[in-house]
């Protein structure tokens, strides 16, 4: 304890990532490894690209999600975001006949200010993130089913469509481009940047935070309008994928990019966490998902199996300090 | 066996995993003495006090109560055989009254099972009575001092009829004022022919308060001594296993460049009418009670907290900081009071503690360079030898020595002008603070301007150049290096004639 030999460089650092990520990572595997078993599907490169296009519009989310817990706040309006953007956006350029560019310019700064507010509000009035999050939650897709008057409307734009269901290369369908260049700007950004590290500060320890000449508020604000952002952008391209602006959409999703966050590690009282957890957690509940499909399990035992499976590992992930402690006394037995 | 002892625990030892926190440990209490527990953070005090207390059952070794051999597996053993203990956190329930709090899980009951409020709060009053206390036992515990709440917390141990209190640390945010009546209070508890065991860092307390005082190092057991036998570097040298003979550093080396001047700063109702200036490489201490107003003066002159009037000149401009960032930017740097909840995020690495403030200098084409950082961490790390297992350890595992240099070291890296320090010591063990002290000195020899908050008067007296002496938000007294002593400090504190 007491020595004085403090040199963790950066090779180490990949390292430690691992190390912090070792329960959920030990999870993937084992579930890896038995659906290989269970279906000769699972393993195949189709398999693989079809199950990072499933989870890219969850990750979407949860890396919002992720600086957002990390804050130690909470949003719940992000689905109703999803379901608004789509629907706007595609309502926008099928009936109002605007400029596809301009449309989704609207959509995203729409769904943007969604998330601004509940910054504003948040760190403005310091209502706590779950009361103003749940409200806009229901004003947002209040103003889904309002302009479509609860139908879903097609688009049969090919630019439009190509947005979600095109390919790079012939082979990398666009969301996992999206998804793969999204995860990388923002861990630059939580992990490089002044403000990353102010996130992780003010979730924390806020009054510390404040002490130090943390902008507090701003970081806040700017948090929540990310997370909008990130939402209004996975509900364009959710609408472009399904063809069609569906107010219905999104549903639920909040909670998948939670559950993601919670079994990537994440604490819910904030001030830890990683991007790379996150990601490892959404791509265990999508090949859980995907996993059930190939089976052929229904999809009402689905949800079922997948709650319990999303249990179980967090309850493994939980006690892993207990088994590393284990396996350390082991060794030096 | 001896009836003289009430409490002994013989060869007591317990391990965590490979670290040995308590090696053999004897210790002996005499029915109504006051036995101070006496050793430097994690030399085993507490986790020997857990073991009396049921939270940790030892590996080896006996504990006997009135010469009885008891087993201690669970919170409530230790209470059935009339231990309690007054942890250093209070862990009363806010929003219920102080009859509340002391009833709690064992309400006295009317014969329809309702709580009967009228007997429980009478009884609640004789007990406060009795122990000279003046609270109205039907207020919210969240709106007494936090002084009013350790006393609750002492009538509530004592509701259990104890034969042994212990008390951990429990002046460590009480005035001087406050402890002298808990100091009554105890005298009170003795007569009573309750004996106790009383853990803290504070020197000058031992002397006024105990009659044995037992020391511990390392987990291991030292030795038991008369307090009226022994003095001061005695002790500190069985602490710390050598003799510490420079306990304080200084050398005087006050400049006549006045760094930072105040004046007239007013907050009606909070503060008013401070003015005062600081030199390059002076020390300048500000005194007083605990809530006179002092943490509130720097917080304001700091950009943290409002005032309605006054100046502030910095190197003779006339300056108004917005905001702390505003603050930092123009060289201040304020350590603060209370570093668990105001200095550190404790569950991040000691890395990132160190360099939340000064991220702008570690940058490199936007980004915060890894390189730069680790440079940075690694020489604060050496520079105040902070005593970690890595950099990237968190902070909550560090003593709380460490924790205080990491707080130190996050506004050294700021290179600042004028360094506050607002309580640089408090709940830091004897070799630490030396350490502190001598780093504090280091920083007024190379010409940092230095205001120094602090309660312990023995620190400004032997570490100070000036000191103003604050009373309810005014400066009443003050004093230089030649006129300061305890008697005239304390004089201005309270406003006495």
């Amino acid at each position: 304890m007491s020595s004085n030999k403090v040199n963790i460089k950066s090779n180490s650092r990949t390292v430690a990532l691992v190390k912090s990520n070792m329960g959920i990572l030990l999870v993937m595997l084992l579930i890896g490894v038995v659906l290989t078993f269970l279906t000769p599907n699972f393993l195949t490169s189709s398999n693989i690209i079809s199950v990072l296009r499933q989870i890219s519009n969850n990750i979407f989310l949860a890396i919002g999600m992720t600086l957002v817990i990390i804050l130690g706040g909470i949003d719940l309006s992000v689905g109703s975001i999803v379901a608004m953007s789509g629907t706007l956006t595609v309502g926008f350029i099928v009936t109002n006949h605007i400029p596809i560019g301009l449309a989704i310019i609207i959509g995203l700064l729409l769904g943007t200010l969604v998330g601004l507010f509940n910054g504003v509000i948040i760190s403005v009035f310091k209502v706590p993130a779950f009361i103003v999050t749940l409200a806009t939650m229901n004003i947002a897709k209040g103003v889904a089913y309002i302009y479509s008057g609860g139908r879903s409307t097609r688009i049969t734009s090919e630019v439009y469509s190509m947005l979600g269901t095109g390919y790079l290369f012939g082979i990398i369908p666009l969301p996992v481009v999206y998804m793969i260049a999204l995860i990388i700007i923002f861990s630059i950004i939580l992990n490089k940047t002044k403000f990353g590290t102010y996130v992780y500060a003010v979730g924390g320890n806020r009054e510390s935070a404040r002490l130090s000449g943390v902008p507090i508020k701003k970081v806040e604000m700017l948090v929540f309008t990310i997370s909008g952002f990130l939402a209004a952008f996975a509900g364009i391209i959710l609408s472009s994928r399904m063809y069609s602006g569906q107010p219905k959409a999104g549903d639920g999703y909040e909670m998948d990019a939670i559950a993601a966050c919670v079994l990537g590690g994440i604490s819910m009282s904030g001030g830890t966490g990683s991007l790379s957890g996150t990601v490892i957690g959404a791509i265990v509940i999508g090949i859980i998902s995907n996993g059930l499909n190939l089976i052929g399990v229904s999809s009402f035992w689905q949800l079922l199996v997948k709650g319990l499976i999303i249990l179980i590992a967090i309850i493994i992930d939980s006690q892993k300090a207990r088994i590393s402690d284990t396996f350390a006394k082991r060794k030096k037995n | 066996m001896n009836d003289r002892y009430v409490l002994e625990m013989k060869g007591i030892s317990k391990s965590f995993g490979a670290t040995q926190a308590l090696d053999n440990i004897n210790f002996q209490l005499k029915k109504g003495e006051v036995h101070a527990l006496l050793g430097e953070n994690g030399a085993g005090k507490s986790t020997l006090i857990k073991v009396l207390g049921g939270v940790h059952r030892p590996d080896k070794g006996e504990i006997y109560i009135e010469d009885k051999n008891v087993v201690m597996n669970e919170i409530e053993d230790a209470q059935k055989a009339g231990v309690g203990i007054i942890h250093q956190e209070i862990v009363l329930v806010p929003y219920l009254s102080v009859t509340e709090n002391i009833f709690l899980g064992r309400e006295i009951l009317t014969p329809l099972h309702t709580r009967d409020m009228k007997k429980m709060n009478s009884k609640a009053k004789e007990m406060t009575e009795r122990l000279g206390l003046d609270i109205d036992v039907t207020t919210k515990v969240g709106t007494l001092s936090i002084a009013q709440q350790q006393l609750v917390e002492i009538v509530k141990a004592i509701s259990f009829d104890i034969k042994i209190l212990v008390m951990d640390e429990p002046t460590s945010s009480l005035s001087d004022e406050e402890v002298h009546k808990l100091f009554e209070i105890m005298e009170k508890l003795k007569a009573d022919g309750v004996s106790i065991i009383y853990i803290s860092h504070r020197m000058e307390e031992l002397f006024a308060v105990t009659n044995r005082v037992t020391i511990m190092r390392d987990g291991t057991y030292v030795g038991t001594v008369e307090t009226q036998e022994t003095n001061t570097d005695e002790l500190v040298g069985m602490m710390v296993g050598r003799s510490l003979t420079n306990y304080y550093t200084r050398d005087y080396n006050m400049s006549n460049t006045e760094v930072l001047r105040v004046e007239n700063l007013t907050q009606k109702g909070v503060f008013e009418d401070i003015s005062f200036s600081v030199r390059e490489g002076e020390i300048l201490g500000f005194s007083g009670l605990v809530g006179a107003g002092r943490s509130e003066i720097m917080q304001a002159i700091f950009g943290n907290e409002k005032y309605s009037s006054g100046t502030i000149f910095l190197n003779g401009k006339e300056l108004k900081f917005k905001n702390s960032m505003d603050a930092i930017k123009n060289g201040l740097a304020l350590v603060p009071e209370d570093r668990k909840k105001q200095g550190l995020t404790l569950i991040n690495t000691v890395a990132f503690n160190l360099s939340l403030v000064s991220l702008d200098a570690l940058k490199k084409g936007g980004l915060i360079n890894n390189g730069k950082k680790d440079r940075m961490v690694d020489k604060y790390v050496k520079d105040l030898n902070i005593k970690t297992a890595s950099v990237e350890s968190p902070v909550s595992s560090l003593s709380g020595g460490n924790q205080q240099k990491i707080v130190l070291g996050r506004w050294l890296a700021t290179n600042p002008q004028v360094l506050i320090l607002d309580e640089p010591t408090r709940g830091v063990d004897v070799g630490a603070k030396a350490e502190i002290y001598s780093i504090i000195n280091d920083l007024a020899k190379e010409g940092m301007a230095i205001i120094m908050v602090s309660s312990e008067l023995p620190e400004i007296i032997n570490m100070c150049d000036n000191v103003c002496v604050v009373k309810d938000g005014r400066i009443t007294g003050r004093l230089t290096k030649e006129e300061m002593n305890q008697e005239k400090i304390m004089h201005y504190a309270t406003g006495g004639q």
